[in-house]
């Protein structure tokens, strides 16, 4: 216990140092994600044939094949097409197409648990379809989404680690970095496991503060 | 001045023709009310007016301007108010904000007038005191008022009514019928679908049989309820005298 105290003290600075790199990663994807989420969740929702068609084979491709190859793809292939891209760039990108397809389904999934009377009504008093989805519709649909939206941040947040395979100096990289020093693998990858399991906790009890904010009877 | 008009409306569901060919006009300050068994059109007849449902043939026009082919209908939709039988209430909006949206985001009033507007109507149907509640904290007759005052805000040339009491306890129904009477009274024109036959009588000018999607027989409601022509008009209210 002693020695994993000391292990833990030791690591940390260069730990922290990975986890700005982590958080980084995650805020940045989680919220370009979420932005190609909507426009995608809608086009899956209300698209007429041709973004309808679009999204959903965005929506399948990404699910269907692994985040490590997407990454890899940006990071080793695109530069054979002459674009090259910084570690930290080719992760972000492939984390934020990789979350925005599944950031994508569950507000697909809340847009389609606002129930169909809504829309009916939005239109009813002469809103266009448009302002129906972003007057009545997706404040719904949003506030339904937050567990759901919760979740996918907890994954991403792991996932992240990955980037690590390109050479983003984050969390897993930095504990990577210590343990090969030190030979504490054991002490050094506890360190880093407790690290994230911390973030995740805290991200965990943020939202379900914020759901309980924005809950209101009857949505 | 001819408020509806509506010629040889027709709509179908794949193999069954649910409107068969409706015809008929509405005054201004004219109350119409529709009865008939369940399932013979009259829900989707009213969605048709406004558009909600895409009809299939005919034609119909609100104050001389033809609705249907136009590629606009939420401009009209702003002429047809709609009452709904679940109500339908915006659930994230309070009552107050349900019933302003509607002129603030479609006829672009300032916050503060589409305020006055809404307050104004909220009176109106006897729910000033309830203007910051949600809708779920409300009995179904005061979603119904809110539902009715969400349409009034707009100043509707004409209001759509889609078995407004029918998801209501018993309870509840007359203090939805008796702010609908009240409207009647001012003038407005409305176009309910209801099967409270009592409260036709009250109400209406004129009431409409309808069945399998056919109009069977129009009237106003002394002859109409007491002596109607038609064979399946009598067997109709003979049902529903029986019920009572």
């Amino acid at each position: 216990m002693i020695n994993f105290i000391n292990v833990f003290v030791n690591a940390f600075p260069f730990l922290m140092n990975g986890l700005v790199f982590t958080m980084e990663l995650a805020l940045s994807s989680i919220a370009i994600g979420f932005v190609i989420g909507i426009i995608v969740g809608i086009s899956r929702s209300y698209g007429k044939r041709f973004s309808y068609t679009l999204s959903t084979i965005f929506v399948e491709v990404i699910r269907g094949t692994p985040l490590l190859v997407q990454l890899f793809i940006f990071y080793f292939a695109f530069p054979q097409i002459g674009i090259s891209l910084s570690p930290i760039t080719a992760s972000i990108i492939s984390f934020s197409i990789n979350s925005g397809a599944y950031q994508a389904e569950y507000i697909r999934g809340a847009i389609q648990s606002v129930d169909t009377g809504q829309m009916k009504a939005a239109l009813s008093i002469g809103m266009t379809k448009w302002q129906a989805i972003m007057r009545i519709v997706m404040p719904q649909a949003l506030i339904k989404v937050i567990p759901s939206w919760t979740n996918e941040f907890v994954y991403l947040i792991k996932y992240t680690s990955v980037a690590y395979l390109v050479g983003v100096p984050e969390l897993m990289a930095e504990g990577e970095f210590v343990a090969s020093r030190n030979f504490e693998f054991m002490n050094v990858f506890l360190s880093v496991a407790i690290i994230y399991l911390a973030i995740v906790m805290i991200i965990t009890w943020g939202f379900s503060r914020i759901e309980k904010m924005v809950r209101m009877p009857g949505v | 001045m001819k408020v509806l008009e509506i010629k040889n409306l027709k709509k179908r569901y794949g193999e069954k023709e649910i409107i068969k060919g409706i015809s008929f006009e509405m005054e201004k300050g004219e109350t119409v009310v529709v009865i008939g068994p369940s399932g013979t059109g009259k829900s989707t007849m009213l969605m048709c007016i406004n558009r909600l449902t895409e009809p299939d043939a005919g034609e119909i026009y609100l104050n001389g301007k033809q609705i249907t082919g136009s590629k606009h209908p939420e401009v009209f939709r702003q002429k047809i108010g709609m009452v709904f039988q679940e109500f339908n209430l915006f659930n994230h909006l309070t009552v107050l904000n349900n019933v302003m949206i509607g002129p603030m985001r479609v006829k672009k009033f300032s916050r503060e007038k589409a305020e006055n507007v809404a307050k104004e109507n909220l009176k109106r149907v006897g729910l000033e005191l309830q203007m910051h509640a949600y809708p779920a904290q409300l009995s179904g007759g005061q979603k119904q008022r809110v539902g009715i005052a969400r349409a009034l805000a707009m100043e509707p040339d004409l209001i759509l009514f889609d078995e407004p009491t029918s998801a209501l306890d018993p309870e509840l129904v007359g203090e939805v019928l008796e702010v609908i009477k009240k409207l009647a009274k001012e003038g407005m024109t409305m176009l309910i679908v209801t099967h409270e036959i009592g409260f036709a009588k009250d109400v209406a000018d004129r009431i409409i049989f309808m069945e399998n999607g056919e109009i069977i027989e129009e009237g106003i409601p002394s002859v109409m309820l007491n002596s109607p022509s038609q064979e399946r008009t009598r067997q109709f209210l003979a049902k529903f005298m029986e019920g009572r």
